[in-house]
């Protein structure tokens, strides 16, 4: 798997790979995802026509603090890949690739209720596990495990 | 002419929905002109204890999320621990987990089977299939002392050593399983009205299954033969023979001919892992990670102390993050865990084949019949305590 092709398109939207364990981590600019997946899903060599999943992190106190993370398969070719989009506390928000992948969908909603992280151009970014009127979004760090969270 | 459609909900409580899923649906009639599920009211927050665990303590919460395929979800779980911290299994181990594997997909088969047959009309599969998934349950049971969530497997082994007992049951087991299949074969595989409630229902082709991310048996029976134990071996799939069956239609009736021959190849693996039952070591009791063996905790002052700080302090992986994913019963079941370096994830996904499936029920309900969507969420296999987590 070649990645130099897209290091040619995207130009610094692409960042640093990393390798771990045989699985290659890639960090993309949060301007640049639906362009750099549909790169992904179509160029004949890398073909990930699968999104296996998609998922928040959260890297309290670290700045920028979440991360969204999609993990890419590719059925015809057989491998993997891991994009790391960092996405900052104050202004979380990604492009929904619900176009690239229609799977998107419920693991955006999925992401968006637990953590908070918005999903820009989403057909129906509403909660999905918890309930509609719930505050909060229980996968950030400082959402307590249990308890209002007061001494 | 009256054009107001119906609201109904099926579900959070319906036999038939497996679960508490509740789908609202639109209805013209007894045509279905949408439906919306509504999906969480099983959810636990397993991802968030999950952060308050040490590696060891989450073994247990994977039971939880697929109580049908449990010994699956142990696996998957393990196998993602143990990339993390780059342990080596050993040989008998990893046969005797493909075999209970193996095993825990026939149950989970067995009890969508008869559940499946029944929401359709046909009481008869649920005896027959529940007799079978019994001799297995007592096999789990035998094994661990639980039939439902047996957390046998630990990080670099398992829980324990088999025993002849266990070898003989799973002979007898595969034995005369193949001949089980052929009787509910003989119920259902030619039966009309079975074949007139499924065939053609619900159709999703290869290419509508991968843009939804739907994996396992669904995709299969739209022929697509992707199978994580092919594909990406564990736990050495690749020294054993079986196919990978694969429908054409991608409809409940060849996702029932899927499952039907899914149960025979899984049959077929676990007599393999257990003939060819290497000898040795059935943990990697060395390694700082595992526990060490209980014999040891009455002799060795270093196990001892060992074994304390496993517990107390848990295991600290090196910071880092892997995903790894099986072929569980009902597709690809991954596992994301991103450590810092301490004893408790930072992060633990859980990737549930059931959760992303479900997603293409609206596809295949809009513009059918009420009574298909029985037939299709049936056909589905979801299990909502993985849906929900």
């Amino acid at each position: 798997m070649n990645l130099d092709t897209l290091r040619a398109r995207f130009g610094p939207a692409v960042g640093a790979s990393v390798v771990f364990r045989g699985e290659t981590s890639l960090t993309v600019d949060r301007e640049a995802v639906v362009a750099l997946c549909e790169c992904l899903r179509d160029e004949e060599a890398l073909a990930f026509d699968f999104l296996a999943d998609l998922c928040g992190v959260d890297r309290h106190p670290a700045d920028p603090r979440f991360e969204v993370v999609y993990h890419l398969y590719s059925v015809r070719h057989g491998h993997r890949l891991r994009l790391r989009v960092p996405v900052g506390e104050a202004d979380p928000v990604v492009d929904s690739v619900t176009g690239v992948w229609e799977t998107a969908d419920w693991h955006e909603r999925e992401c968006f209720d637990l953590f908070g992280i918005r999903f820009r151009n989403h057909p129906d970014l509403r909660r999905i596990l918890l309930p509609d009127d719930f505050e909060g979004h229980p996968l950030r760090k400082d959402f307590p495990l249990e308890g209002d969270g007061r001494p | 002419m009256n054009t107001d459609t119906l609201s109904l909900n099926l579900g959070p409580q319906h036999p038939s929905t497996h679960g508490v899923l509740r789908v609202v649906l639109e209805l013209d009639g007894e045509t279905v002109i949408d439906a919306r599920p509504d999906i969480g009211f099983l959810h636990r927050g397993i991802e968030k204890l999950a952060e308050h665990r040490t590696y060891h303590q989450i073994i247990v919460l994977t039971d939880r999320l697929d109580y049908l395929a449990a010994l699956s979800n142990n696996l998957a779980y393990v196998l993602t621990v143990e990339k993390l911290m780059d342990l080596e299994v050993p040989r008998r181990a990893r046969y005797v987990r493909a075999a209970l594997a193996e095993l825990q997909r026939i149950a989970s088969h067995l009890f969508w089977l008869g559940t499946h047959a029944h929401d359709l009309g046909a009481m008869t599969p649920l005896f027959y299939a529940l007799r079978e998934r019994e001799a297995l349950m007592d096999i789990f049971e035998n094994l661990s002392g639980s039939r439902l969530t047996p957390s046998f497997l630990r990080v670099g082994g398992l829980a324990a050593d088999i025993d002849e007992r266990f070898v003989e049951s799973v002979r007898n087991f595969t034995d005369t399983f193949q001949g089980r299949v052929d009787e509910y074969e003989t119920l259902l595989t030619q039966n009309p009205i079975w074949r007139s409630r499924t065939k053609g229902v619900g159709v999703l082709d290869a290419g509508q299954c991968i843009r939804l991310g739907i994996s396992g048996p669904m995709l299969r029976s739209a022929g697509v033969p992707l199978d994580l134990r092919k594909t990406q071996p564990y736990s050495c799939y690749d020294e054993f023979h079986f196919e990978i069956p694969t429908g054409k239609a991608g409809d409940v009736y060849d996702r029932y001919l899927v499952r039907i021959r899914e149960m025979r190849e899984s049959a077929r693996i676990a007599r393999q892992a257990v003939d060819g039952l290497p000898e040795g070591p059935w943990t990697a009791a060395g390694s700082p990670p595992v526990f060490p063996a209980k014999e040891d905790l009455k002799h060795n002052i270093t196990a001892v102390i060992r074994h304390f700080g496993l517990v107390m302090e848990g295991m600290k992986p090196p910071p880092g993050e892997v995903y790894h994913a099986v072929e569980s019963p009902r597709g690809e079941l991954g596992f994301y865990l991103v450590s810092d370096g301490g004893p408790y994830p930072v992060r633990l996904k859980v990737r549930p084949p059931s959760f992303v499936n479900l997603q293409g029920l609206v596809k295949m309900v809009r513009g059918r019949l009420l009574a298909d969507v029985v037939a299709v969420i049936g056909a589905v296999d979801i299990v909502l305590a993985e849906v929900d987590r």
